[in-house]
């Protein structure tokens, strides 16, 4: 079943304020909430952080209450290790069916590397991966 | 030298006689032309024949920019159509812009004030005036043209914008005097070096006329050391016809011409007269106006008055530099706006929360204005593209409705300043 493979992702809006970034990490640490992996986008004047923790309702819970701008979305989890190429493959496969890809980043674990993609239809796109036999990691992999 | 030494020397109670007969003309003419005024007195309880000294003028009722605004385009015009020679516009506040219409007095009158403004700062025939005031809808550009043409200096009608080439120009038909705003003065300066232009070495200019914006001393002094010019004041405003009176060369405040207006200056609370010196809000009758007269109009603008006659030897009441605003109307970049065309703006924008700071700043020579508004959580998107909608959206806005650029700010929620009772929604950090 597709939703086996979601992972959750949280974002943060971060805006301009000097030490902004630093004061949203230290609330995750305070809250006991691990980050797996994350990623930075920035623009002129403001930036979103995106992450995965190990808790990421907790995670996007918290948050809220602490009043930051917090946003729970999906994203898939290809693992890099299987085979060279698998990226690309993924990509085809998702632009084949037209799904488009907004961002992804990529992580190094324990066990191995692992690229997160965001898609603007989440349950197609895995299930279109896994048609074409990939895998795809499942939230207790990470 | 004077352009014309009867009106502008003219002892103090010969010149108060003049004032109270026109007053008293004008005052008779809108009651009987001019339905709006006509009302507005009948409200106020007063009739033109309670006007028996020039003091009496105090009786009557002021006049406000939103009368001219509520009266748009031409319900308060005393000229018919066919008089009016000409429209000038400056931009609207809530969107709505003020329409100022003159006849061929009007501009006659306008010109001549001028006229001797610019003699009494020493410009006329030999000058070459290169006007890089707007031409167009704004009075700058016209008005200074007709006022330097009449004194017979040459004019380069220069308008705003390609410096470069108005460099060019300056050293090429040897200009001596330059009418523009004062950040356009520091702009030309900052390109004449860059380049290798030296106004002392390369140029003629001896002169400007600066004005439409405000500014200060500090700036004087910083654009005459720069630039080796003397720099002048010069005040109007589009209700008044547009840029109307200057400093002499004395520069100690700016002339207005008694036979031309009555300055009043009043506390802006108890609307009572302040002391000679004391700094209030500019009130300003405007004695020759035939398409739209100004009786006691209230301009906003914050000034002192100087009664006693000046070193120059002309006779009327001096008004000092404009040092603020009584409402909260900003200049940018010579722009009218005003902090609740902001707000206005923002809460037609769902995605951001009513809160908003404004912050202007200067670069170089450029006025920055940046807006503060802070996102609202269900708009927040983990996507770049739909957040830099967002902004874009702000920023197109603000384009749209202020006729400006600015730089948008996304702030979290709660992160900006609350007020209670007044808010102090614009921190100015432009150093003039």
């Amino acid at each position: 079943m597709p939703q086996r493979h979601v992972i959750k992702q949280i974002s943060v809006f971060v805006n301009n304020e000097p030490g902004r970034l630093a004061k949203i990490a230290r609330m995750l640490s305070e809250e006991g909430i691990d980050i797996c992996a994350f990623n930075i986008a920035e623009a002129s004047g403001f930036g979103v952080f995106r992450a995965i923790v190990r808790e990421p309702d907790k995670a996007y819970q918290r948050l809220k209450e602490r009043g930051v701008i917090v946003k729970e979305t999906e994203v898939i989890a290809i693992p890099m290790q299987d085979r060279p190429g698998g990226l690309f493959e993924a990509a085809a496969v998702l632009g084949e069916e037209g799904i488009n890809i907004e961002y992804g980043y990529a992580y190094s674990g324990k066990a191995g590397a692992t690229f997160f993609i965001r898609v603007d239809d989440t349950d197609s796109a895995i299930k279109a991966l896994l048609d074409r036999g990939m895998v795809l990691m499942q939230e207790g992999d990470l | 030298m004077y352009w014309n030494a009867r009106m502008e020397c003219m002892p103090k109670e010969e010149l108060r006689n003049l004032q109270f007969r026109e007053l008293k003309t004008l005052v008779y003419r809108l009651y009987s032309f001019n339905n709006f005024y006509r009302e507005r007195m009948k409200e106020h309880g007063v009739h033109p024949d309670d006007i028996q000294t020039l003091e009496d003028i105090r009786k009557l009722p002021f006049m406000y920019k939103k009368d001219l605004r509520d009266h748009y385009p031409t319900k308060m015009f005393t000229s018919s159509k066919d008089e009016v020679v000409r429209y000038h516009v400056s931009s609207g506040t809530t969107g709505k812009p003020t329409l100022v219409g003159y006849t061929e007095n009007d501009i006659e009158f306008w010109t001549d004030s001028l006229a001797r403004a610019l003699t009494s700062i020493g410009i006329g025939t030999g000058d070459v005036v290169q006007v890089s005031y707007g031409y167009g809808l704004f009075t700058g550009g016209l008005g200074l043209h007709y006022g330097a043409e009449r004194v017979g200096a040459t004019v380069l009608p220069a308008s705003v914008g390609n410096t470069e080439r108005q460099l060019e120009l300056m050293m090429d038909l040897d200009v001596t005097a330059i009418a523009c705003t004062p950040s356009y003065m520091i702009h030309m300066g900052e390109v004449a070096k860059r380049l290798g232009i030296d106004f002392r070495r390369d140029t003629k200019l001896r002169k400007a006329i600066l004005g439409a914006e405000p500014w200060s001393e500090g700036m004087r002094q910083h654009i005459e050391e720069n630039l080796g010019i003397e720099a002048y004041d010069i005040y109007g405003t589009s209700e008044l016809s547009g840029p109307m009176f200057t400093e002499c060369e004395e520069r100690n405040g700016i002339h207005v011409w008694g036979d031309v207006g009555i300055v009043e200056i009043i506390d802006p609370e108890t609307e009572e007269p302040v002391p000679d010196g004391e700094v209030g809000e500019l009130v300003i009758t405007v004695l020759k106006k035939e398409a739209m007269p100004m009786i006691r109009y209230r301009i906003s603008d914050l000034t002192y008055a100087l009664e006693e006659t000046c070193t120059c030897g002309r006779s009327s009441t001096r008004i000092g530099r404009i040092s603020g605003r009584t409402d909260d109307m900003l200049i940018i970049r010579g722009i009218n706006v005003f902090p609740s065309q902001v707000e206005h703006t923002l809460m037609n924008i769902p995605e951001v929360g009513e809160q908003f700071m404004i912050i202007l700043d200067r670069k170089g020579a450029l006025d920055t204005m940046t807006v503060q508004a802070e996102l609202s959580p269900e708009h927040f998107s983990d996507k770049m593209a739909d957040m830099m909608a967002i902004k874009k959206k702000i920023d197109s806005d603000m384009r749209k409705y202020l006729n400006i650029s600015v730089n948008v700010e996304l702030m979290d929620p709660g992160s900006l300043p609350r007020f209670e009772g007044k808010a102090k929604r614009v921190i100015d950090k432009r150093v003039f």
